[in-house]
């Protein structure tokens, strides 16, 4: 379980995360919702500790980084798997390297052992035999998926995705959100997903925050959502008249 | 001040490096693939430069020191002293700020561009120590690049020198031979390694600390050159002063 009190990060004297308090369990998915540049890359950032904040505390399980020796971090760290918005798979490894690379930095494994853990992952994002292709010779959507197998290969207790179906095809994107929820499930660990995709909303939203210029407007679940009368939720999710049409439906029922 | 604090910077950056070091089974490897990067991948560019660059060094000096006047082995003497002192080790080394520099910059620009450098951070590595420590300790190779330049260099100048009708081949060498003092050896190979540093560290420093996107990878690239250039000639200076002077 990851707890989050009263977070505030500023930029050049401009505040891009407002006072956030949260929490997200463990086994469940959690999603952080929000426009263009409402600070949700930002707000993952403080989370994984790439970015200081000023105010504010986050807990890991009860630990916080600021306050445990380099060596702690460094294993808290280990334990965590990320998908960042743009992939970041390293450009001059194959495939099964870049998989492979969080085994090698934090296990004395032999290769062979490595490498069954690292075709069963890739064969749980559906990749097999797209061992030795370089990052650049994949598609957007097996970067993604080769992007979750290093995030899980090392069986991580949290697992961070940074918009891990923006620019995918539907049917792609709904394949990769029941992925990750999988996963969550499985290996019962703390997932939070940035998402702006509302199909991934209403699938596996199974606790939704949303945030608007960097404060937090609602939460609440994807059941939730349908019925909220918060306005800012209204005004986001239900931007298009589809879903404005599913909202009815549904209310209705 | 903004001068004064990217110094600060580059010092922490050094510091950070030696923080918590990569494990050497990885680092092997590394240090294995930056060393084909930056030093065997130049042996052909600058054996071609020095090749060709002693052999004008040496016709330049032939031409100027006709007459009489100055004894035959001079042109050997002159070759080697221009080559060895300063050629080989400073113009080589400016030549290596363009293709080994701006190589360093833009791949660990790219690197920063695209967070594949988060995503070292997050998995808990010393990302510095990851990327920096390699290059410093593949650069270390970098005097015996220099080697085959200074020697390469005056086989040119011998070469041009004899089969250009300047001088005899046993009056070059005599030149070569004459007044040998191997402390100018010893220097040459102190300012080498001294710019192999300078090499690693600056353009890494210019990539690891860039900010924005892809455009910025030129920028931060040719400001890399330029810097390194700089602090290579400032550095010369001071070294020959120190040790020459
Ligand atoms: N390193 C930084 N320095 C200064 N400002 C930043 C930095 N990173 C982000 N910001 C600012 O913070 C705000 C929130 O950005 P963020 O990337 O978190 O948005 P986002 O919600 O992830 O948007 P998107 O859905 O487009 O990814 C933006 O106004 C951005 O300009
Ligand atoms: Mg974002």
């Amino acid at each position: 379980m990851i707890r989050v009190k009263n977070l505030s990060k500023s930029f050049n004297n401009k505040t891009i995360i407002k006072n956030i308090s949260c929490q997200f369990e463990r086994g469940k998915t959690s999603l952080i919702i929000g426009q263009t540049g409402s600070g949700k890359t930002v707000f993952l950032k403080c989370l994984l500790g790439l970015h200081d904040y000023e105010k504010g505390e986050i807990l890991f399980d009860g630990v916080n980084f600021k306050t445990i020796s380099e060596y702690e971090k460094m294993k808290l760290k280990s334990s965590i798997g990320t998908v960042f918005q743009g992939s970041a798979l390293f450009d001059s490894m194959t495939i099964e390297e870049n998989v492979m690379f969080p085994l090698k930095m934090f296990n004395n494994l032999p290769f062979d052992e490595m490498l069954d853990r690292v075709n069963f992952v890739l064969k749980r994002v559906e990749l097999e035999n797209s061992n030795k292709k370089m990052p650049s010779e994949a598609s957007g959507g097996m970067q993604k998926r080769v992007a979750i197998a290093r995030a899980i290969v090392n069986k991580p207790n949290y697992l961070f995705c940074d918009e891990p179906n923006s620019g995918l095809d539907p049917k792609t994107a709904i394949i990769i959100d029941n992925l990750i929820k999988e996963i969550t499930e499985e290996l019962n660990i703390t997932t939070i997903i940035n998402s702006h995709d509302m199909n991934s909303v209403m699938e596996i939203g199974e606790k939704i925050i949303f945030l608007k210029n960097g404060k937090l407007k609602w939460n609440g679940s994807n059941k939730e959502i349908f019925s909220t009368e918060n306005k800012d939720v209204l005004d986001f999710v239900y931007s298009s008249n589809l879903y404005k049409k599913v909202r009815k439906t549904y209310l209705n029922q | 001040m903004k001068f004064l604090y990217n110094i600060g910077l580059y010092f922490l950056m050094l510091k950070r490096m030696l923080r918590k070091p990569t494990k050497w089974r990885v680092m092997k490897e590394l240090i294995l693939k930056d060393t084909n990067d930056t030093v065997i991948n130049s042996l052909g560019i600058i054996s071609f430069v020095s090749f060709f660059i002693g052999g004008v060094i040496t016709i330049q000096l032939a031409l100027s020191t006709t007459g009489s006047f100055y004894p035959d082995y001079l042109v050997g003497y002159a070759t080697r002293e221009t080559i060895i002192l300063e050629f080989a080790p400073t113009i080589i080394s400016i030549i290596m700020a363009g293709k080994v520099g701006s190589f360093i910059t833009s791949s660990i620009g790219s690197m920063r561009v695209t967070e594949q450098i988060d995503a070292l951070e997050v998995m808990g590595i010393n990302s510095i120590n990851y990327l920096v420590f390699p290059k410093i300790i593949a650069l270390m190779l970098y005097p015996f690049l220099i080697s085959i330049s200074m020697f390469l260099g005056i086989l040119g100048g011998m070469a041009a020198c004899v089969y250009g009708g300047y001088s005899t081949m046993s009056a070059f060498i005599d030149g070569i031979q004459t007044d040998f003092i191997p402390f100018h050896m010893t220097y040459a190979f102190i300012k080498t390694f001294i710019f192999a540093f300078i090499l690693a560290t600056v353009p890494s420093f210019h990539g690891y600390y860039m900010k924005g996107g892809a455009l910025e990878v030129g920028k931060a690239s040719t400001k890399s050159f330029i810097w390194t250039c700089v602090t290579i000639i400032i550095f010369n200076f001071l070294i020959t002063q120190m040790l020459l002077g």
